[in-house]
């Protein structure tokens, strides 16, 4: 759209406009955003390495003068950290391989294969996207209820499995790949399973990969639903554990609830260094199921 | 998928040649069949999942909202009174209030902090130090919501928190962030903000790195600079980013719901309880789960509407390159 010719004398202005910018002044101001941003959980890991008669200390350490684990004990000896991990872990990895298998599925079915009611099922799907959780909550507890999983790590799992946002981002992965590809496969005897199998599902890998962070960092976090259907404390995920460590606030020491909340954070922290491309992806690519 | 020709019809490309053996077309049907019967096999998972779990239970939650049921009794027709309730029970105003105002304060703060420093992140430095910079600001996403909450919790206490040391530095008198009114919403909000600001940003980013560069050269030969050339060039070209961002920001914060349980489990009094909450309380403290389901539904009318006046709106906003 932009034909305009230049005026002549324009480009000592082009030079000037670069340089107005004031790239230091800019380069300050994120750097003290970015401090205001990992600033919570500097202190945090800070805290959670104090012992607990410090753990008020103002101004804070930053740099523990003597760092002590002694809260990291706390934790083990208050919660049962191995149980809750494994529970959560359970779940989240469950979650996120039946949600990669479903996605990769129903993604590909509506990219590549046809069938009746391929739109309206396809806008059915969509349109879930905008449903909130917390509106179909009743009624989902009472489906689980029923099915004798209220209170069990599966009915977290089950109900998990259908993802509506993965579904879209794999079928707009699949319909990416040339078609070709199908076609010279099936020239050469191959059944639409292997089609599938062998030419396209390899192919998938990294939108696989995103579908898979994207559940792990949603599910590993996840509150409000173990909230409700998770009532008795061998079944809790590593949130509600944190949660239930805040009593910790009466007998005066923070340093533990802090430490927990560290333990909980490295899977996440993992993730984020591991699978900070997919989940970038997965969010940019207009991430609404959150 | 019949055979059956229309004698005057547009000859369909892959009608069979004649002279075709028979057992081609009978071969293909099979393999059509097969075809579909995995297609059915692939798409099941999903569409039974998003029946069972999502459809099924919209069409309850509204069927359950004319019920009185409190699970032990059996359910007795309500008509129109849970709604009437709502409508008159001053916590639940008071929710949809808050979680209103929450919305407004949340999504506007969250995408002036994103864009800000997406635009700040769009200009000059080196390579290492701009991913630096985005990875911290996308950091906090990936931690619980629950669990950072209680930090801010400790953060934000009035007598011995972090923040209000820090104030203190600059001789600002102690805050009592969790514990008045007014305070107590503007930490929820926050708090919400600090955690959620980098899905905002993440989408500006690279709603940024799509505008061609050509265009702000273009622009700064025609004499545009600095402030102008983002509110004249940069804005209406991320015009659709933005959109995407302010309709996800509204649904998400529509449902806030982690924060303010544990930051200040709704209070003081009912200053931070949110419709989220009140469903909760409603349904699996109080067992009243017909007026949790009208909460429910209206809360997910709301959602509609909000989002439907936004598309509304920004047919006149967004331009698309």
């Amino acid at each position: 759209m932009s034909q305009a010719t230049p005026p002549l004398k324009a480009t000592p202005t082009l030079s000037r406009a670069r340089h107005s910018l004031a790239p230091w002044a800019r380069i300050a101001a994120l750097t003290v955003c970015a401090l205001l941003t990992l600033g919570p959980v500097i202190w945090t890991v800070a805290t959670s390495l104090r012992t607990p008669a410090q753990s008020f200390d103002l101004p804070p350490q930053i740099i523990p003068t003597h760092p002590t684990t002694s809260a990291y004990r706390g934790v083990f000896q208050q919660i049962d950290v191995w149980l809750l991990a494994l529970n959560s872990t359970l779940v989240t990895a469950l979650v996120a391989v039946g949600q990669m298998i479903t996605a990769g599925l129903a993604g590909y079915a509506f990219a590549r294969m046809e069938f009746r009611f391929k739109k309206p099922l396809f806008g059915l799907v969509l349109a879930t996207m905008m449903v909130p959780l917390q509106v179909t909550i009743v009624p989902v507890f009472l489906v689980l209820k029923s099915m004798g999983l209220t209170d069990t790590l599966l009915g977290l799992i089950i109900p998990a499995f259908p993802t509506a946002f993965g579904t879209f981002l794999m079928r707009q992965y699949f319909l990416g790949m040339p078609k070709d590809l199908g076609e010279a496969a099936m020239l050469d005897g191959a059944g639409p399973w292997r089609i599938f199998r062998s030419v396209y599902a390899p192919l998938a890998t990294p939108g696989l990969a995103i579908v898979g962070v994207l559940a792990f960092n949603y599910h590993w976090n996840e509150f409000f639903r173990p909230l409700i259907l998770e009532t008795s404390s061998q079944n809790y995920t590593l949130p509600l554990g944190l949660v239930s460590l805040q009593g910790n606030l009466g007998t005066g020491s923070i340093s533990v609830v802090l430490a927990g909340v560290v333990l909980s954070m490295l899977p996440a922290l993992a993730v984020f260094v591991v699978g900070q491309r997919p989940l970038r992806e997965g969010i940019t690519s207009a991430g609404v199921n959150r | 998928m019949t055979n059956t020709q229309v004698p005057n019809s547009q000859a369909p490309a892959v009608r069979p040649r004649p002279g075709t053996p028979p057992a081609v077309a009978v071969r293909r049907s099979v393999r059509d069949r097969g075809t579909r019967l995995l297609a059915a096999l692939f798409l099941a998972p999903t569409v039974v999942g998003i029946v069972v779990f999502t459809v099924v239970p919209i069409i309850v939650s509204v069927v359950l909202s004319l019920f009185h049921w409190n699970v032990i009794d059996p359910p007795r027709f309500a008509g129109g009174a849970n709604y009437r309730t709502t409508f008159t029970d001053s916590t639940v105003l008071v929710s949809f209030r808050n979680t209103l105002l929450f919305m407004v304060l949340a999504v506007a703060l969250q995408l002036l902090i994103a864009l800000s420093l997406a635009l700040a992140l769009n200009g000059r430095m080196p390579v290492w130090l701009r991913s630096l910079f985005r990875s911290a600001f996308f950091f906090p996403l990936v931690l619980s919501a629950a669990s950072i909450s209680v930090v801010m919790k400790y953060l934000f206490n009035q007598d011995f928190g972090v923040v209000n040391w820090l104030i203190g530095l600059v001789g600002v008198a102690p805050v009592p962030w969790l514990t008045s009114e007014h305070a107590a919403m503007a930490t929820v909000v926050l708090v919400y903000v600090w955690q959620q600001f980098g899905f905002s940003f993440l989408l500006f980013v690279g709603g940024l790195n799509n505008i061609p560069k050509e265009i702000h050269e273009a622009a700064a030969l025609d004499g545009a600079t600095g402030l102008r050339k983002h509110l004249g060039i940069t804005l209406p070209l991320l015009s659709p980013t933005l959109l995407v961002a302010s309709v996800v920001g509204i649904i998400n914060a529509l449902q806030v719901f982690e924060q303010p349980y544990v930051l200040t489990d709704g209070g003081p009094g009912d200053a931070t309880r949110t419709v989220v909450m009140v469903i909760y309380e409603r349904a699996f403290e109080q067992l009243d789960f017909g007026e949790a389901s009208a909460v429910g539904v209206l809360l997910f009318a709301l959602i509609m509407a909000v989002t439907a006046v936004q598309f509304r709106l920004s047919r006149r906003f967004v331009h698309y390159q």
